[in-house]
């Protein structure tokens, strides 16, 4: 544990705080950007090179940005803010809690040391040669994933001529 | 012998480095390198916009600024002194927070981006394994603090500002980066400093740059298009359109905070040229073999002011694209060649080497580029501008 | 606390954080964007676990995380696409009130 882990943990753990308590929706999406990029901080230090930058590239330039969209584009035209927790949020924190509690049991009651062997950082080209090797099948099925995404999405999200209301 | 001038400022990091102390080495190396980017490129910046104005106002047959100093050249320091000591307005719904933290954050991730630019042999500053990744990675941040800038204004003009300018960046990302993928396919690797590694050789006299191929010209011409469109600049300006949304996103800034939005801006310019020269260009290398003993930063920066006085070229030339025309042009005729280049360059990848492989692909390309805009023409979706003057 | 634990408790409470986000939100997109900070915090896992295992070179919790970055794009865009269809029907975003099956 160093302090560079630490800073960015602290930073992780008080950007999400703030996402999901905030009142301000925009905020929560800025704050949250800051929680990625500290994700991404965290998969740099760990010799993760490549997977630090997708996750800035697709989360704070991607996910934000959409999430930042669909919430200009679903201002209430009664009112701007709507109650921040619903009705039955003390079960859901409640529950958030338990989950917390058996997930840190669970991970400080078994001593799992890792090994911490001389690490090497992973290269790109070593991730392009398993893309196209051992990972070649899930590669092509994401593909298609993401093209079944995109249509999906454009289509449901597009405004419909005659409105059938 | 050749290499002294070459490598000057390496030598005199290391010499400088030689006078300090063990214990904060890795810290002193690191501000050394870091300290000239940072003086440099807004040096650059100050020069450009003499640059332009000049430029532009001899293409608009007047004559620039010419009052401060002779013919002008102090006209940088005068602006930079105007607007350190003009009133800093934040709007009184504004904001405070998310106001103050837009320009900064555009401005840091303006200045990240140059950390995989090798301006010189042996002068990148991080030489990263997914560099070209890291270069994006950097270039997405920009479009929130754009958002941030215009979102945290309260003001109509600087939100349709702001969602103009972003919808822009995102569709003229997805074309800047396909159009990059060709030349990591040739090179087979994200660093920055291999790709210009790769670049730096020569048949004959003649280097390898990857603009010589019929993929990597067209790959260039389109990475340039939408690197034109990511920073803003005219033909694209719609999100800062004067005419229409005063100044876009940051219309509600004034004083040192408008300067880091100016300077922003223009150091993203450098940055994406710096890497359409990276790529495409052959970075440091010299375009002619007998030409090397002209120290590589001297190149660098050479074809840098190269790309810099062609964006003011283009800007004095072409009228403000429409909101339409600007997402059928990226998305009908940009993207799919974009796509159709890929396929390009994996078929040269696997064509033997020489002048058949040459027109094979220069044809190859050439069709479907007719074709589509032939097609787009007549569906009327990107037409020849008419004219019409007033009597 | 190993380093490893360190990872895991952290990703553990982003988790959870998240979690609490997805139940308690009124917000829809709020709910979406809980959801996919607990992708997130399993990703923290796969590369801690990537990072401390036997040997680095058999990169499968690279791998993972890779794929779980585009599958979770994926949904992102589909969840938001469905949030703004769902808007345009009922005119609110607020779960609570979006409490009837007929149109």
């Amino acid at each position: 544990m160093s302090i560079s882990f630490l800073i960015i943990a602290v930073l992780i753990v008080g950007s999400t705080a703030a996402a999901m308590g905030l009142r301000n929706p925009i905020h929560c999406v800025l704050t949250l950007s800051i929680t990625f990029g500290g994700i991404a901080a965290l998969f740099l230090q760990l010799g993760a090179e490549f997977v630090g930058l997708t996750q800035i590239m697709v989360y704070v330039g991607a996910v934000a940005i959409l999430a930042v969209f669909a919430i200009m584009m679903t201002q209430s035209r009664r009112g701007l803010m709507l109650g921040t927790f619903s009705r039955n949020a003390l079960v859901g924190l409640l529950t958030a809690v338990a989950v917390f509690s058996v997930l840190g049991w669970a991970v400080l009651s078994q001593p799992v040391a890792g090994v911490t062997a001389a690490v090497s950082p992973v290269s790109v080209q070593q991730i392009g040669s398993s893309l196209m090797h051992e990972y070649v099948l899930p590669l092509e099925l994401i593909g298609l994933l993401l093209t079944a995404a995109l249509i999906g999405a454009i289509v449901i999200a597009m405004e419909r001529k005659e409105d059938t209301e | 012998m050749t290499q002294t001038p070459d490598q000057v400022f390496v030598i005199l990091k290391h010499w400088l480095l030689g006078y300090v102390p063990t214990s904060v080495h890795a810290i002193a190396s690191a501000v050394l390198s870091i300290l000239p980017l940072m003086v440099v490129f807004p040096l650059l910046f100050a020069i450009t916009t003499l640059l332009e104005r000049k430029g532009l106002g001899r293409i608009q047959n007047r004559l620039g600024p010419n009052r401060t100093g002779p013919m002008g050249l102090w006209q940088p320091l005068a602006d930079g002194i105007k607007s350190l000591t003009k009133e800093d307005i934040v709007p009184f719904t504004a904001d405070h927070i998310v106001h103050f933290l837009a320009p900064v954050l555009l401005v840091v991730a303006a200045f990240l981006a140059y950390a995989v630019l090798p301006v010189g042999r042996n002068m990148a500053l991080v030489n990263l394994n997914a560099g070209v990744l890291f270069f994006f990675a950097v270039g997405s941040v920009v479009e929130l603090a754009v958002f941030m800038a215009g979102w945290s204004s309260r003001s109509k003009y600087s939100m349709l500002g702001a969602m103009r300018a972003i919808a822009q960046m995102i569709s003229y990302e997805v074309p800047l980066v396909l159009a990059s993928v060709v030349v990591i396919m040739q090179a087979g690797s994200l660093s920055t400093v291999d790709i210009v590694e790769r670049q730096a050789t020569y048949t004959g006299i003649f280097p390898h740059w990857y603009v010589f191929t019929p993929w990597g010209f067209l790959g260039f011409i389109l990475f340039m298009i939408a690197a034109t469109a990511e920073s803003n600049r005219s033909p694209f300006d719609l999100p800062e359109g004067e005419s229409e949304i005063i100044a876009g996103y940051y219309i509600e800034y004034s004083g040192f905070k408008f300067a880091l939005f100016f300077l922003g801006e223009y150091l993203g310019m450098f940055a994406t040229s710096g890497i359409a020269i990276t790529l495409f260009l052959g970075g440091w290398s010299a375009p002619l073999s007998v030409l090397t003993f002209i120290p590589s930063w001297a190149w660098f920066f050479l074809k840098l002011l190269t790309l810099i006085c062609m964006f003011i070229w283009v800007r004095g030339t072409l009228p403000r694209l429409r909101m339409d025309q600007l997402m059928n042009f990226a998305w009908e005729f940009i993207l799919p060649m974009a796509l159709f280049n890929m396929v390009i360059a994996g078929l040269w990848r696997f064509m033997n080497p020489g002048a058949v492989r040459w027109f094979v692909c220069a044809f190859l390309i050439l069709v479907p580029m007719f074709v589509l805009s032939a097609l787009l023409k007549r569906k009327k979706k990107l037409q020849l501008r008419t004219y019409s003057f007033a009597e | 606390m190993t380093g490893l634990q360190a990872y895991l408790l952290l990703s553990s409470l982003l988790f959870a954080i998240g979690l609490a986000g997805a139940l308690t939100r009124r917000n829809a997109i709020l709910v979406l964007i809980g959801i996919e900070l607990m992708l997130n915090a399993a990703n923290i896992n796969f590369i801690a676990f990537w990072h401390y295992g036997p040997a680095t070179t058999y990169i499968t919790g690279v791998m993972f995380a890779i794929f779980s970055i585009s599958v979770a794009a994926a949904e992102a865009a589909v969840g938001l696409a469905i949030i703004v269809a769902a808007y345009r029907h009922s005119h609110t975003i607020d779960l609570d009130s979006m409490n009837s099956l007929k149109g």
